[in-house]
């Protein structure tokens, strides 16, 4: 029994010997297909590492913008259209909320003097925007309290708009009009330093006004729209229920008047889109593993018929149909692994060299290491399975017959 | 020496279909073998003598008829069955030797062996025997490309015997041999023959169908007795 196991171990060992030595005698024929998987595996592995590394450095750029933010977007009912000051003021008296900023965005024509842009980005926020994010203003003063009371026309603006309209002049102190409006300038703020998500998805804006006079402009009386800081330490989606149970009672539980959205929701949106977009990149790219299988199935037919005298010799000398199978099968399995790690090996260093040009990080990913040499050994078995079971059917007198 | 049947054949027909015709290659064969027995077939080509010996050697089973080896029915047997007694009981000498090309000597001895799941160890150690055996100790790391004809039709006795087969089974073994090695070969036929190996080789050549202790003429695929040839 166990000598009858070695025997059969021997043999197998004997077959990949043989198939080793086939393979080196058709050196330029097995290159050509070794070639067709490799670039199949290659393009899966780069493609996948590089997706990965994308993935990657999108969640921590997200959790660096600070998980422990909501985002309120509200349509409405017929009865009421939006949050008014009191709503407002009731979320942000709750424990887990740290203060609330309306988002209200319009697009203005802007002049002074004789010149005018239009499609200018004004947007309004209130004065615990200015609160957290300290670094906004550059110079001069936030927009306060007072200002949102009273409705102040006053308004801090990007260097962008300095640059246009106050060449050579302190803006601050000065008039700029906005919609024929005219505006005190009382602050200089800087883009960059903001990290309200809004701006990054509007591209920033180059005019900051208290929240209640952007209101005011748009003719509208309550906010739509807001963020909402939590307070240190709480979970964004309890927090997310909180708000939402609080908000169904200022809608009296009208269906669809508003969505909650936390941040994790946003980057799982994110990351499924990624995911499904490696998924279908990876379709595509095994396509080429799939081109090259037939590649190796082509080879193996060749050899096949080529091999006719020698299998049909094999078969006169005891060979076993399996035992022809299984060197057949052997030859192909070894074709596409070979294939297979130089995929692996190329796909690696195509990815990394992605990842340095676009900046990500180079994370070597063992499942798609694992993915490309399974996915090549299975293409090798089964493109492998057809030839390698026409070899062991041939019958030995029509295969030597070919003398 | 004990007089044992080896095989038997009883009114062996073979057809084979080529398009509309039927080759009936075979014409009720009556033909027994004994143990140790050391015959040749003769014949011209085409007279059905390979596909005689095809089915002597189970590649091949009769369109009608019985095939009896050593008490076994050859036509109730599955195709694994047939490898197996090829591989335990049938050494098949070629016409043209027909070693594989990327297997040294040794290697190419062994490969029966492989199939029949023999450890590497005996193996090595039973191919190195026979190549001994038929005077090529030396030439064991040779390819077949490095050896003469008559190296190479030595190397495939060899591969024939190592599975120590109670049946040599020769198609021409001398064909592509010139007078002084075909010679040589059909000495050592002689040689196994005294050891009580039974032989049966087929040749179109009277000569060396004589070497044989019987010889049995196929013509058109019938059989006739030629007599007994045992030395004068």
């Amino acid at each position: 029994m166990l000598r009858r196991f070695f025997g059969t171990f021997a043999m197998l060992k004997e077959c990949v010997a043989m198939s080793l030595s086939n393979i080196r005698g058709n050196r330029m024929r097995s290159f050509l297909t070794v070639l067709g998987i490799m670039i199949g595996v290659t393009a899966v592995i780069a493609l996948i590492t590089t997706v990965s590394g994308v993935s990657d450095s999108l969640s921590s750029s997200f959790s660096s913008m600070g998980a422990g933010t909501l985002t309120v977007s509200v349509t409405g009912s017929d009865l009421k259209s939006g949050m008014t000051d009191t709503d407002l003021d009731e979320l942000a008296g709750l424990d887990i909320v740290d203060g609330i900023t309306p988002t209200v965005s319009l697009s203005a024509r802007v002049s002074r003097g004789g010149s005018y842009e239009t499609g200018i980005s004004v947007s309004g926020n209130s004065a615990y925007y200015f609160q957290t994010n300290e670094g906004v203003v550059e110079r001069g003063r936030a927009i306060n309290v007072v200002d949102t009371a009273n409705t102040s026309f006053v308004c801090l603006i990007s260097q962008e708009m300095v640059d246009t309209f106050f060449y050579g002049v302190d803006p601050i102190g000065e008039e700029l009009y906005i919609d024929g409006v005219p505006f005190l300038v009382v602050g200089l703020f800087s883009d960059e330093e903001s990290e309200s998500i809004a701006s990054i998805f509007s591209g920033g804006n180059d005019i900051l006004v208290p929240y209640t006079t952007a209101l005011k402009m748009n003719n509208e009386n309550v906010v739509t729209s807001f963020t909402i800081y939590l307070t240190d330490g709480v979970d964004s989606e309890a927090a997310a229920d909180v708000i939402e149970a609080e908000m169904d009672v200022m809608f009296s539980y009208e269906d669809d008047c508003f969505t909650v959205t936390t941040l994790s929701s946003v980057e799982n949106t994110m990351e499924e889109m990624l995911s499904m977009m490696t998924a279908l990149l990876a379709g595509i790219a095994s396509i080429a593993l799939l081109v090259g299988g037939i590649g190796i199935m082509n080879m193996m037919l060749t050899s096949v018929t080529e091999r006719t005298t020698e299998i049909g010799l094999k078969k006169a000398l005891g060979a076993l149909p399996w035992q022809i199978q299984a060197q057949f099968l052997i030859e192909s399995f070894l074709l596409s692994v070979i294939g297979g790690l130089a995929g692996v090996v190329a796909g690696l260093l195509l990815s990394f060299g992605l990842c340095q040009m676009m900046g990500t990080e180079f994370a070597l990913n063992p499942g798609a290491i694992a993915l490309g040499v399974g996915f090549s050994a299975a293409v090798g078995i089964i493109f492998g399975w057809a030839p390698a079971r026409k070899a062991s059917r041939l019958n030995p007198i029509d295969a030597l017959r070919s003398f | 020496m004990t007089q044992d049947t080896f095989f038997e054949m009883r009114k062996v027909n073979k057809v084979y279909r080529m398009g509309d015709e039927d080759a009936h290659v075979l014409k009720d064969i009556d033909l027994s073998v004994d143990e140790g027995e050391y015959l040749s077939v003769l014949g011209p080509s085409g007279s059905g003598k390979s596909t005689l010996m095809n089915i002597i050697g189970c590649l091949d089973v009769a369109t009608s008829g019985e095939y009896v080896l050593r008490g076994r029915l050859i036509e109730d047997l599955t195709e694994g069955e047939l490898a197996r007694i090829r591989s335990r009981e049938i050494g098949f000498i070629f016409q043209n030797s027909q070693l594989l090309p990327r297997l040294t000597a040794q290697k190419n001895v062994e490969l029966p062996l492989v199939y029949a799941g023999v450890p590497p160890r005996e193996r090595r150690r039973r191919a190195k025997e026979m190549l001994d055996r038929v005077g090529l100790s030396e030439r064991r790391d040779h390819y077949p490309n490095q050896l003469s004809g008559g190296q190479q039709q030595r190397v495939a006795i060899a591969r024939a015997l190592v599975g120590n087969p109670s049946i040599l089974l020769a198609d021409e073994p001398t064909g592509a041999l010139d007078q002084k090695t075909g010679r040589q070969v059909m000495e050592l036929f002689g040689e196994l023959s005294r050891e009580g190996r039974t032989i049966i080789m087929i040749t179109h050549d009277m000569n060396i169908a004589a070497y044989a202790r019987r010889v049995v003429h196929i013509i058109d695929g019938e059989l006739q007795e030629g007599g007994d040839t045992s030395d004068a």
